[in-house]
């Protein structure tokens, strides 16, 4: 293994100490382990805190800013936070209007949200929670521990977040977080595994002519694995999955995320294809996003993630925000 | 077994979770991603300066500082669901000086049913609940039977490694590994290993 680290147990604090030295608009609390806008809540506006395993960068806690979350909570290396993080972001960032959690569907993120809401209460703040579960890798729900949250996570933020910055209550934005899942679907390809620093070696073996399909965002195998091909294949292996589950119309919000390990060049050319495909559906890539998003450390592959937009949806897609890795639209 | 003995027991189980980290780790990347082991020694290995600086002096706060502890560094699921286990534990023995075998029966149900309520997992689904169950039935059995405690607590040890390697066939229904579908099938759940550790570690301490 050969990483840009100092020491594996200091991985997470030494990458946010960076974070916040880069973005002076954040606050890191150290301490605490959160990632926090400088300027503090507003009072009035409903509190966005989201979070999960490390390792996903720049989710979360390059989507903290305006227009987007509130604070974030890395846990360790594709682990989730723990209720102490949690607790301390809900608490700094409740500006009156109550607090929105935005959770991965992932055992541990659950869990530990679960357990933070129930000693919020305690705390008297009205804290609501959106489960995002996207992933349409996952096909029985019934025998597995429900679809993955991966990508959607992305378009949660951003949409909720702007609904949040515009003054509309907890339920409302709640409403929309829970609408923004239900209309978004992703599916993720592995080219290969990746490698976490404390175990120091890829997490699972892979051919060159190999590729899993169906892999989230931990570096865990996917469900099948099947043989290398074209880019023009795999673009199409995820969207008729997608497809399949939810029908591609009209005008939709694509993403087409790195895994960590894949150049932009070749984003671009499975984009090409994406919206190809979305011709051939009599559908549109709207507004898109193509990039490191939602990232397994270093894995090669990619992951997209369609949403099907409406006016509402895209004037809040839209909306400004300025965080770290998503900035546009507010000029001074 | 008084305060002391579980205050044994936990040592022991820091020790051997640290010995056996890059194992359950391993485990882990067959069905997961690979930070089992790295996550329970992290957290275990923060339970040690807790009671150092300030030894509980019942079994009960001692449980629940371990239970806190747990919760507060190691995350994932594990974290919850081994610090929720140990709080139930302190609650239901609280200041009992002397736990006999059946209190312990009671107290172990008692963390599992926090474990179920948080995952609801139950036998079968390849988790650390399926080590757990049968530790508590061989104990339970050990009771009926009036056997020593040394040797009741043998019996549940060697019907939680027994569980553990039972997971191996299984097809994971809950947590990481469920997404793997039939592929997590001939992988040991590395949750049910960490759990026969545990009950390994009691052992050890029970024998001394």
């Amino acid at each position: 293994m050969k990483k840009l680290i100092n020491d594996i147990e200091s991985v997470v604090p030494d990458a946010l100490r960076g974070l916040a030295a880069a973005h002076p608009e954040l606050r890191v609390d150290e301490e605490s382990r959160i990632v926090l806008r400088a300027a503090g809540p507003r009072p009035g506006k409903v509190g966005l805190v989201s979070g999960g395993g490390s390792g996903h960068e720049p989710l979360h806690t390059g989507f903290v800013g305006y227009g987007m979350l509130d604070a974030a909570c890395p846990g360790e290396v594709f682990t989730s936070p723990v209720p102490h993080q949690m607790i301390e972001a809900t608490t700094a960032v409740n500006g009156g209007a109550g607090v929105l959690h935005i959770v991965k569907n992932y055992t541990g993120d659950v869990l530990n949200f679960q357990m933070t809401a129930e000693l919020s209460a305690e705390e008297n703040i009205e804290v609501a929670a959106v489960l995002v579960d996207d992933d349409v890798a996952v096909h029985n729900s019934i025998h597995t521990a429900g679809r993955r949250g991966t990508g959607a996570t992305v378009f949660v933020e951003k949409i909720a977040g702007a609904l949040a910055e515009a003054g509309a209550p907890l339920r409302e934005v709640l409403r929309v977080a829970e609408e923004v899942n239900a209309r978004s679907r992703s599916f993720g390809i592995g080219l290969s595994s990746c490698t976490t620093p404390a175990v120091g070696k890829p997490t699972f073996d892979l051919g060159d002519a190999e590729i899993e399909l169906g892999i989230g965002i931990h570096g865990e195998p996917g469900r099948t694995r099947a043989a290398m091909r074209p880019a023009r294949d795999l673009a199409r292996i995820a969207m008729d999955a997608l497809h399949d589950d939810l029908p591609i119309s009209g005008d939709t919000l694509v993403m087409v995320n790195g895994m960590g390990g894949t150049p932009l060049i070749e984003l671009y050319i499975v984009f090409a294809e994406v919206v190809d495909y979305l011709a051939e559906k009599g559908a549109r890539a709207a507004r898109s996003l193509v990039g490191n998003y939602t990232t397994s450390l270093d894995m090669q592959g990619f992951s997209i993630t369609t949403c099907r937009l409406d006016d509402r949806l895209t004037r809040l897609w839209d909306a400004p925000v300025e965080t770290p890795a998503l900035r546009w639209g507010r000029l001074t | 077994m008084n305060a002391a003995f579980f205050a044994s027991w936990i040592e022991e189980i820091i020790r051997t979770v640290h010995v056996e980290r890059d194992r359950l780790t391993r485990l882990d990347a067959a069905v997961g991603d690979a930070d089992h082991g790295a996550n329970l020694d992290r957290g275990f290995a923060a339970v040690a300066p807790v009671l150092a600086a300030k030894q509980p002096d019942t079994t009960g706060a001692l449980l629940k500082q371990v239970g806190d502890t747990l919760i507060r560094n190691v995350g994932g699921a594990s974290g919850p669901l081994y610090g929720m286990a140990f709080r139930e534990m302190g609650k239901v023995l609280g200041d009992t000086p002397d736990v006999s075998v059946a209190e312990l029966c009671t107290a172990l149900r008692a963390g599992l049913a926090g474990i179920q309520k948080l995952g609801a997992a139950v036998e079968g689904d390849k988790t650390l609940v399926d080590a757990l169950i049968p530790a508590i039935r061989a104990l339970e059995q050990a009771v009926r039977d009036g056997v020593k405690q040394q040797e009741a607590i043998a019996a549940a040890a060697a019907a939680a490694l027994a569980g553990a390697e039972a997971t191996i066939p299984m097809l994971a229904r809950k947590g990481r590994a469920s997404y793997l579908g039939p592929r997590s099938v001939g992988h040991e759940d590395p949750g049910a290993a960490s759990t026969a550790l545990i009950f390994a570690a009691l052992n050890t301490v029970a024998t001394r």
